[in-house]
């Protein structure tokens, strides 16, 4: 039984008959490599549809292919071989020469190995295949996705290829053809190609046709960006919440002027970092996240509760000795973890299941990073509404909150119930900071970019109100998004902060106003 | 006066006489790289590939049989702290050199200081042109030797074709005046501006959104590229936004002119591929000076356990930090001496075969370096692979033939 298995690996490491990675003749290959002849000859064995030259491509593709001392060889997962035979190759890989490519020649390359494996593959590596077709189309393909039409039993590849063939006959001498072309790019929103048919069409009824579908396509992209900004508004507006969550209850509620508030969401995103660090590795990298979320709380959480301890405790009611101690502690915090960490940024990776995003339409890709976060966000919300309204914890926050006296005379234990509080808000700020280090950078000074925000957005929301924080970051997001495309980055801002400024003086209160500590005081 | 205000002007001037004996022993030199902040993650491992350098000029026995003794300062990337540090450098350490900028906005904050104290900085950087001091010395690229040629390959056949073009950068003078030639260059070649739009973001900008979705807009237009001067570390959001949203490098190529190798670690290369960068050296060139120059780097990262270790790489401007402190050894040598002026004129003429692969040389008059023009595409690994190259190097041109004026200029 061992004695099998262990021949049967032995034949996979050398096969007695090794299998050519392709049936291409070795003048075909010559010219395949030599860069003046290879755009043609990639065309005409399209053309030819011969699918044995599949393998070969794909190597050239991805960068595989090299030029040995004597032969060309091929990379299959770290072990090169003869790309004529097929045989292992045991050459010094100094001596290799990768056989590059540039980006006009990878189009052909993409175009070429899509409309070869359409032939083969399975139906979603072909439904994949059309797609590229579709948006890289080009003559030499058309054979292929005819062949490949009349062959196909899947119905919704088959209707892809025909739509392909359809949009191929765009430089067919017949106008019906071409106005059939037209109906399927204006479908496929291929603006691009569009416009460039207008160019060179000559026919009156064609013309009109074009520019119909150019006006048509033009509608469906202004609404795709429409869609796509508010989208990048509401993502926005998700990570203002997240960064401003934990200032609601640290400042909105209990009235402290922390300004040490950038620097709990950075220590939040070093958490995730080390804990990345330790998943490094591991099979379950992908998931390290998970695990970074708890850290990231208790992180914060730990770093909040010694500031209240050793600061925020001596000084409740005398905002401005407040401020500035909570201030002079973002700096002994930024410091020490350049200290701890260097003064660089660290790196920290998205997994996998993070990288990429959804397309909804060509022209609209929504990031699988930013959906994630606007979920998270969401739920960080839920999960502090609960806290304040259904638990004990929350009963005693918002006691002490409305009336500090009252509820020590009932016995409450102020000093604890404080400590607690600074401590939670602290921690979901970690949480932020877990969230924005898969968006921006993780540095020391990640916490100083957030810290204007943060307090806009508590304040515009009204202080000490969960909706109105949640209102105001969502809006704020939305409008400096909206703003953007007209005014530019910087400018959108600016705009912004007047805007709060002005709304700030006719509504000192915000948006949602309640008695809370911090008005009383005030 | 009173005697304590006596004392403590004795015991100043008593320390600084200790400095200057101490200062007889070694050749002092600046390094004046941002080591935090938003700049930290280009300007870091220049400061790194300085120390390797003046190590190895230590190691053959110093210059003019002293060593060579660096002064590490961290500006912060903060503009008016590198004019701080640099008066810091020259008065207080009295270097004989500095290397040192990478931002433009950084080189012209502490040109005062150089030409009222006659220091001597050598500047590593790619940049805009438009600016020739006696006191700098220009190892890295003028317009005409990066971005020029960039844009022209990406309006030839090979390039793609683009007819459009999308101009994207930091909001600061770099970018701005870069995006100025260019648009003058791309008028000259028949583009009109209804086909070129121009975009800043901030320092440290990370939500690049809506500014991908308005180059796929503008891409719809006809064939597009998309011209990048966004510098530091608002690249890292910028490029895992390219990803993320499916900008394809065969649809919209986006060349880069500040992203090298370093800037690109630690980011997944996968979705970028073909995305291009415009320089004067590339770590995947293959020569034996390269090959030796990445070996000693290698080991140096070893040595001296530097984060990131077995991904460390080499890029252009660590490159022209290499070269430049060599030439100024060269020169240094040549003039028997670590005086301004001297050094200044032995400077002119100095040939240096660098890891690019040629020997470079200091032009007689202008400052700045001939140097290849390479571009190369993002390849899945995080290198780039050579697509287009100069046969030689090239005269700079620090002004630019397309400024409005320059045209009367005696050096151009």
């Amino acid at each position: 039984m061992l004695l099998t298995a262990t021949a049967a690996r032995a034949g996979e490491a050398a096969p007695p008959e090794p299998r050519p990675p392709t049936t291409l003749d070795a003048a075909a290959l010559d010219r395949l490599v030599k860069p003046e002849s290879r755009e043609e000859t990639i065309a005409s064995l399209v053309e030819a549809t011969d699918v044995h030259a599949l393998p070969i491509l794909r190597a050239l593709l991805e960068g595989n292919l090299y030029l040995g001392p004597t032969a060309v060889l091929v990379d299959r997962e770290g072990a090169l071989q003869d790309a004529l035979t097929g045989a292992p190759a045991s050459v010094d890989r100094e001596q290799l020469e990768q056989v590059t490519i540039n980006n006009r020649l990878r189009r052909t390359l993409e175009r070429a190995v899509a409309a070869l494996s359409l032939l083969e593959d399975s139906p979603s590596g072909r439904l994949a295949a059309v797609r590229v077709l579709q948006d890289n189309p080009g003559p030499e393909v058309l054979p292929a996705v005819q062949k490949a039409l009349a062959q196909e039993r899947d119905r919704e590849v088959k209707e892809a290829l025909r739509a392909t063939a359809a949009m191929l006959a765009l430089a067919s001498p017949d106008p019906g053809q071409r106005l059939a072309a037209i109906e399927e790019l204006r479908k496929a929103h291929a603006k691009r190609r569009l416009l460039q048919q207008r160019e060179v069409e000559k026919d009156p009824t064609v013309l009109a046709a074009l520019d119909d579908a150019v006006r048509e396509v033009d509608l469906a992209l202004e609404r795709a960006a429409m869609v796509g900004l508010f989208f990048s508004g509401l993502s926005l507006g998700s990570i203002l919440l997240l960064a401003a969550l934990g200032l609601a209850i640290t400042f909105g509620l209990m009235g402290v002027i922390n300004m040490a508030h950038g620097e709990l969401l950075m220590v939040g995103a070093y958490a995730t970092w080390l804990v990345q660090g330790a998943f490094r590795g591991s099979r379950h990298f992908d998931w390290y996240l998970l695990a970074a979320l708890p850290a990231a709380f208790l992180a914060a959480a730990a770093v909040g509760a010694l500031l209240e301890i050793t600061v925020v405790r001596k000084l409740y009611g005398r905002p401005l000795e407040t401020l500035l101690a909570t201030w002079g502690a973002s700096l002994l915090i930024v410091q020490t973890v350049r200290v701890a960490f260097g003064a660089q940024n660290v790196e920290v990776s998205n997994p996998s299941w993070m990288s990429g995003g959804v397309t909804l339409l060509p022209d609209l890709v929504l990031p699988w990073n930013r959906i994630v976060i606007l979920l998270f966000s969401a739920g960080v919300l839920v999960g502090v509404w609960l806290l304040l309204t259904r638990t004990r914890l929350g009963l005693l926050v918002r006691a002490v909150t409305q009336d500090r006296q009252r509820a020590a005379g009932l016995g409450v234990r102020t000093p604890r119930v404080d400590l607690l509080a600074f401590a939670v808000g602290s921690g979901i700020a970690g949480l932020g900071g877990c969230a924005l280090s898969q968006i921006g950078n993780v540095g020391p000074e990640l916490g100083q970019g957030f810290i204007v925000d943060s307090f806009m957005v508590v304040v515009l929301g009204g202080v000490g109100q969960l909706a109105g924080t949640t209102i105001a970051a969502g809006s704020l997001g939305v409008v400096n998004k909206l703003l953007e495309p007209w005014a530019g980055a910087v400018m959108a801002k600016i705009v912004v902060l007047v805007f709060v400024i002005l709304f700030i003086q006719r509504r000192p209160q915000g948006l949602f106003a309640l008695r809370g500590r911090a008005l009383e005081e005030g | 006066m009173n005697r304590g205000l006596w004392l403590a002007a004795l015991s100043c001037a008593v320390t600084l006489a200790a400095v200057d004996a101490r200062a007889e022993e070694t050749i002092k030199v600046g390094i004046l790289h941002s080591l935090s902040g938003t700049m930290a993650i280009s300007e870091t491992s220049l400061k790194d590939v300085a120390l390797m350098t003046i190590g190895e000029i230590n190691a053959r026995g110093g210059v003019l049989g002293k060593k060579v003794e660096p002064v590490v300062v961290d500006p912060a990337s903060n503009w008016p702290l590198f004019a701080e540090k640099a008066r810091q450098l020259l008065t207080k350490d009295k270097v004989a050199a500095v290397f040192g900028c990478w931002t433009s906005v950084s080189r012209k904050s502490v040109l005062p200081v150089f030409e009222e104290l006659n220091g001597l900085l050598f500047y590593p950087v790619q940049y805009e042109g438009e600016e020739l001091s006696q006191n700098v010395f220009y190892t890295g690229a003028a317009p005409n030797q990066q971005a020029i040629p960039a844009v022209e390959y990406l309006m030839s056949k090979e390039g793609g074709g683009a007819t459009r073009f999308f101009l994207l950068g930091t909001d600061y003078v770099y970018p701005r005046t870069t995006n100025k030639i260019l648009r003058a260059f791309l008028h000259s070649k028949g583009v009109n501006d209804k086909d070129i739009q121009e975009t800043y973001t901030p320092f440290g900008h990370s939500d690049y959104q809506t500014i991908v979705a308005q180059i796929k807009a503008f891409g719809a237009g006809g064939h597009t590229a998309v011209i990048s001067t966004i510098n530091g570390d608002s690249n890292v959001p910028f490029y895992k936004e390219l990803g993320n949203q499916g900008l394809k490098a065969t649809d919209i190529p986006v060349v880069a002119f500040s992203v090298g190798e370093e800037e690109l670690r630690g980011i997944d290369t996968k979705p970028l591929v073909g995305h291009l960068a415009a320089w004067n050296y590339f770590m995947s060139v293959k020569n034996p000076t390269n090959t030796a120059f990445i070996k000693q780097w290698k080991e140096y990262v070893k040595k001296n356990s530097l984060p990131g270790g077995d991904s460390r790489v080499t890029n252009d401007p660590m490159e022209a930090t290499y070269v430049g402190i060599h030439m100024w050894a060269q020169a240094v040598k040549k003039a028997g001496t670590i005086k301004v002026d001297a050094v200044r004129t032995a400077m002119s003429g100095q040939t240096f075969a660098a890891p690019s692969g040629f020997t470079l040389k200091m032009d007689e008059t202008n400052h700045h370096l001939w140097k290849p023009v390479m571009i190369g595409e993002v390849q899945a690994n995080g290198q780039f692979s050579v697509v287009w190259k100069t046969s030689k190097p090239i005269r700079a041109q620090p002004w630019s033939p397309y400024i409005p004026g320059n045209e009367k200029r005696a050096e151009r």
